[in-house]
């Protein structure tokens, strides 16, 4: 696949942390509309990949580009995030003192300037993208209620939720079912599946059951690097990630 | 505008209750002041009004500290420095005015400059004999310093206790530079024995019942403009950047952008609060950068309840009433008293006496109708925290 | 004091000693003694000397006897107080007090009554004399079996160049075996020769001799000599003069780092238990520098209690009083984490506030018992004073603070690197939840922490109650300063706060020549503030996913 039809273009990418190496010489593209799976064990480098995707981190080495076009290691948060690349991380993290619906409002696609916000007045049109949204996570109910108060499988969808007002094309979704109840599990690969119709989504998930619900290609990342990478039957016969996973 | 946005979003009752009645207290007190007969009960005596206005001014303080970290979560410890560079602003008019009414008759030098022997005005001290000047610079000074400080601290994303740190240290260079003789702010002495403030003697009831409506009005003003921020998206923001900093940057805001226009805005505020209160109490010096003082702010604050628009304000009104009390009847004490209200508040009212107010009410209400809750934008846990551990 | 104490290259106050003032002290110095008799008779020609040229045949016979002890009246007699008895020609030295004079044996200086001015007849002298009794007494003291006298001896003539000692310098040269003093030797020679009317070559070897002194007096020596020296060694001088401010230089700038080495370790101490408590507890504590007040406070008490009940250990009170304050600022430390800080966990702004108003009621506490003015704590012998290397100035104060923040500094690597507790210590620092997981006790480690910071700040009071008055405001002098090391330096890890501490102390002194000490300060705090730019948790940061978590 040639950097043009990337969503996402990772090659030789390297980051060291005094010394040690979180991510060493990763490659890895990802096309549009495209859901990846990504596991691994703990410290393969998982969440250090977002960081540098998303411009948290910056790589010591190595091209990243978004859509074929944008050098995502020149760019900061803010700037990755207007591009379109919405991330949901490990630990849900909404605006807990504000309602479900202003959680939403403020992700929601929008001038980003201060005066901008300052002058705001919501539209006609911004209302319906809200309650769309809201439909879409199952939260219209609750929307008038801090999100403080909502379980932790609804925090994960309103993080998703926030992540999809922004209108991105790149969704990375970090652990999106941990801690969920088993129907909440289900309802959730449904959700994702939905938005993978339009958009392109990375998943990192440690849970097999869910992953193989999916349905996608799979990346097996093992120190910093790419081990295996194909459908999960594939990943899970193959003889290295064993020996990572079960240490043989 | 900022009438039109506040009744889109609605105003809380409590904070128009408060506006009409600091306008009312605009208009009441100079009455009660300046028509009433000393000899009735309902007069209002002299220093009454001064004691009062100076509440006022530092309630205004307290309200600007309250926008950036009630609300923006950014502890300043060094909101004295914007209030005194605005009393300095006031001050420096207040001494042109002065002429050669001062003690050595330079038309042109204050009394200071002539006993150090300078020959010529500095600089920096042309354009204030104009209260156009002095007003513009009441509002640049310390929104340029603000500007200037929160961009290099905000951009370079210094949070937490290093910020707070670090405006302390802010405060504390200006402190140490306003001491000098050869800055030319009148040394260790400051700026005192103002004559006029536009035309009128300073000490004249009729100016000084001016300048406590004038205070009571600005204030009423700032705590409209202050819930219409609050109340806008960019308010909204600013609480969210507040308790997720990361999620706001990820959602494509830029906190720092954000943080900068709170602590600007923030600013000129206590720049304002500072030039008010310094025509009332007739003199300016370097203590009022001392760190001590920004400190004393913060428990104003978080008294009265941050992250609130009225706590700020009950908080900075309710302190000041106290050490007026104890530096007259118990001066030894007030430090310990002062000392254990930053251990109390912190420990026991976290959320202040308007938050504890708001939770036990709505504690009741829930009791007896069964609605859920629901305070303010108070943050649950803590401010600010998100930096640090 | 006695001239035998300075050894090596000559203090300033031997210097500006006059050489008369060396030659009479110069009795009291062990030296070889001539026959007494020999001695009494050569003095004695003055009695019956006719002319001047006799007085100087006399003053050469008297200086050949080799007996420091002439030095007494020939010094007299340059001045004009010798004098002879016309009764009995004998001579002595005489003061006058009015209408009488008070009579004193030449040689040995004893009383010896006293007589009317008219019984008297005054050695005359004229300026011929006068060089001819330069010239001897030096080359007598120059002769002294003192190594330390002769020392004294060539810097007197050193700061008072004359061509008369030349020869007798040659001589003494010739002779010297201390290679030191030799030396000193050589260069009061050239200075002598630069006042003389010697060769230009002679001058030129001279000017390179002094030069390579590259001291103040030097400096001086060659500007004067430079102003009416002739074309071609005034070249030569200017040159000299570039070199010895270069040199000056170097020593300034030694001397500044001193200056900031010893700043630098007031600050390390005052800060390095903030740092530990910051590092490991993620909390300001506002009320550090009310710990090392009641340090100091502490030292002030067990010292007035010396004083009290043992006055003749006063000079050891410093000692007691380690132990004491570290152990009351570490116990209020305890106190106030367990009363206060462990409430207030995870909220460091809080914590910074709440204990500020602990630093508040410390403050009044201190004040309420021990009043609001200034204490002093006396420093004891062996603290006061000073001495020289070069152009450096060193007081015995600095010296001890800086070897003493270093020896504690030595000691809380020690503990951080090689106990128990400071294995537990970093490793709450990198990651407390994983440290709790592990099964170490974060209360107590931080109980322990906390205790550890305020003690350390107890015996930090002790080290500033030596440079600085003692009152209830002393912390806060300290705080900011504090405050701005741990966030130049940065966290969790000690070396960053020693780092941190030592290039505020010199950057402090570098600046403060050139800009005053207040506006130094303030550049200081400026440069932090922009440096965070870069850094924005200081020199040493930890680095990677942890900080962040």
């Amino acid at each position: 696949m040639t950097k043009q039809h990337t969503i996402l273009y990772l090659d030789g990418v390297s980051v060291a942390f005094d010394g040690f190496k979180a991510i060493s010489n990763l490659s890895l593209t990802l096309g549009r509309n495209e859901m990846r799976a990504i596991i691994g064990p703990n410290g393969a480098g998982k969440t250090t990949m977002m960081d540098i995707i998303t411009g948290k981190t910056r790589p010591d080495i190595g091209d990243v580009y978004f859509d074929g076009v944008h050098d995502l290691t020149r760019l900061d948060e803010a700037d990755i995030a207007n591009l379109g690349v919405g991330r949901k991380f490990q630990k849900p993290t909404v605006f807990e003192m504000h309602t479900v619906e202003d959680n939403i409002a403020l992700s929601l696609k929008s001038p980003r300037g201060v005066f901008a916000a300052l002058f705001d007045l919501r539209s006609a049109e911004a209302q319906g993208r809200i309650d769309d949204i809201l439909e879409m996570v199952r939260l219209s109910a609750r929307r008038g209620e801090k999100a403080a108060n909502l379980s932790h499988g609804q925090k994960q969808w309103l993080e998703i939720g926030m992540l999809l007002a922004q209108d991105p094309k790149l969704l990375l979704v970090d652990e999106p079912v941990a801690g969920m109840t088993d129907a909440e599990t289900e309802e959730t690969g449904r959700l994702l599946k939905k938005i993978a119709q339009t958009h392109s989504v990375i998943v990192v998930e440690h849970d097999m059951h869910f992953v193989r619900e999916l349905d996608v290609k799979v990346t097996c990342l093992h120190e910093g690097s790419v081990l295996s990478e194909g459908s999960l039957d594939f990943v899970s016969s193959d003889e290295r990630v064993i020996e990572v996973y079960l240490g043989r | 505008m900022i009438a039109a946005r506040l009744l889109k979003n609605g105003i809380d009752r409590r904070i128009a209750a408060t506006i009409a009645l600091l306008v009312g207290a605009a208009v009441l007190v100079p009455v009660l002041h300046l028509a009433v007969p000393e000899s009735s009960p309902f007069h209002i005596p002299a220093h009454a009004v001064v004691l009062f206005g100076k509440y006022l001014c530092y309630a205004l303080l307290a309200l600007a500290l309250d926008l950036v970290w009630g609300y923006c979560g950014i502890l300043s410890l060094g909101h004295g420095a914007f209030f005194a560079l605005g009393g300095y602003a006031m001050g420096m008019y207040l001494m042109r005015q002065i002429g050669d009414r001062g003690v050595y008759a330079n038309p042109v030098l204050p009394d200071f400059m002539v006993f150090l022997n300078w020959k010529e005005l500095p600089w920096f001290w042309h354009g204030f004999d104009q209260f156009w000047f002095a007003a513009a610079a009441i509002v640049l000074v310390p929104g340029a310093l603000a500007f200037g400080f929160g961009w290099l601290a905000f951009r370079s994303r210094v949070t937490g206790v290093y910020l707070s740190i670090i405006t302390q240290a802010l405060t504390y260079a200006l402190l140490l530079a306003f001491f000098r003789n050869d800055m030319g702010f009148g040394g260790n002495n400051g700026l005192t024995d103002f004559k006029d403030i536009l035309g009128f003697p300073v000490q004249a009831p009729a100016t000084r019942a001016a300048l406590f409506a004038a205070t009571a009005l600005a204030l009423a003003a700032f705590i409209a403009v202050t819930a219409m921020v609050v109340g806008s998206k960019l308010g909204k923001l600013m609480v969210a950047v507040r308790d997720a900093e990361s999620r706001t940057r990820f959602v494509g805001w830029r906190p720092e952008h954000i943080k900068l226009f709170a602590f600007t805005l923030s600013a000129v505020m206590a720049g304002i609060a500072g030039a008010l209160y310094v025509p009332q109490v007739g003199i300016i010096n370097p203590s009022e950068f001392a760190p001590a003082n920004s400190i004393e702010v913060v428990i104003w604050v978080a008294i009265g309840g941050r992250g609130t628009i009225l706590g700020p304000i009950l908080g900075a009104m309710l302190v000041n009433w106290t050490k007026s009390w104890f530096t007259a009847a118990l001066p030894d004490f007030w430090l310990f008293a002062l000392g254990a209200l930053f251990v109390a508040v912190t420990l026991f009212l976290p959320k202040g006496v308007i938050g504890m107010w708001d939770q036990w009410r709505a504690a009741r209400r829930s009791r007896v109708d069964g609605v859920v809750p629901a305070i303010g934008t108070q943050p649950r846990q803590s401010l600010g925290t998100e930096a640090a551990e | 004091m006695t001239i035998s104490a300075p050894k090596y290259p000559a203090s300033p106050t031997i210097l500006v000693a006059a050489l008369l003032a060396v030659l009479t002290l110069v009795v009291f110095a062990p030296s070889v003694r001539a026959d007494e008799a020999v001695v009494r008779a050569g003095l004695a020609k003055f009695a019956t000397a006719k002319g001047f040229g006799e007085v100087e045949a006399a003053v050469r016979e008297l200086a050949a006897t080799g007996d420091p002890a002439v030095s007494k009246p020939l010094a007299a007699l340059s001045e004009g107080n010798l004098y002879v008895r016309k009764s009995d020609a004998a001579v002595f030295i005489a003061t006058s007090n009015g209408e009488t004079l008070s009579l004193a044996d030449p040689l040995t200086g004893a009383e010896a009554g006293t007589a009317k001015a008219g019984e008297m007849a005054k050695v005359r002298v004229n300026n011929a004399v006068r060089g001819a009794i330069r010239a001897v007494s030096g080359s007598l003291t120059l002769g002294s079996g003192d190594a330390g006298v002769r020392l004294a001896a060539a810097n007197a003539i050193f700061s008072r160049p004359d061509p008369n000692t030349i020869d007798a310098l040659d001589a003494a040269i010739a002779k010297e075996t201390d290679a030191t003093v030799k030396a000193r030797m050589q260069i009061a020679r050239s200075s002598s020769v630069l006042a003389s009317d010697r060769s230009d070559e002679e001058k030129s070897a001279a000017i390179k001799l002094i030069s390579g002194l590259g001291s103040r007096e030097a400096l001086n020596l060659l500007t004067s000599f430079q102003s009416n020296a002739p074309d071609r060694l005034k070249e030569e001088a200017a040159s000299a003069i570039r070199s010895i401010n270069g040199t000056l230089m170097a020593w300034d700038v030694a001397q500044n780092v001193w200056y900031g080495i010893s700043l630098g370790s007031v600050l390390l101490l005052a800060a390095i238990g903030l740092a530990i408590t910051f590092g490991v507890m993620g909390v300001i504590n506002m009320a550090h520098g009310e710990m090392v007040m009641l340090g100091a406070y502490t030292t002030f008490a067990v010292q007035e209690a010396i004083r009290a009940t043992a006055p003749g250990l006063l000079d050891y009170s410093l000692i007691a009083a380690l132990p004491c304050a570290f152990v009351v600022a570490a116990a209020v430390g305890i106190a106030v984490e367990r009363g206060i800080i462990r409430f207030l966990y995870g909220r460091p702004l809080e914590t910074l506030l709440a204990t500020w108003g602990v630093s508040l009621i410390l403050q009044q506490a201190v004040r309420t018992i021990f009043g609001p003015t200034n204490r002093e704590v006396a420093n004891p012998s062996w603290m006061s004073g000073g001495f020289e290397i070069g152009q450096l100035a060193i007081t015995w104060n600095r010296l001890w603070i800086v070897a003493f923040s270093l020896a504690v500094f030595a000691l809380l690597l020690l503990i951080s690197n090689r106990s128990a507790w400071g294995l537990q210590m970093r490793a709450v620092t990198q990651n407390r939840r994983m440290a709790a997981s592990m099964g170490i006790r974060t209360p107590w480690v931080d109980a322990f922490t906390f205790g550890l910071g305020s003690g350390i700040a107890g015996i930090a009071g002790v080290a500033l109650s030596q440079i600085g008055n003692v009152s209830p405001n002393l912390g806060q002098g300290y705080i900011i300063d504090s405050f701005m090391v741990v966030v130049f330096g940065g966290v969790g890890n000690l070396w960053g706060t020693l780092l941190g501490a030592m290039s505020l102390g010199i950057a402090n002194k570098f600046l403060e020549p050139y800009a005053g000490a207040v506006l130094g300060k303030i550049i200081v705090l400026v440069l932090i503030i922009l440096f965070i730019q870069k850094r924005p948790r200081g020199l040493f940061a930890l680095k990677g996913r942890a900080v962040e978590a």
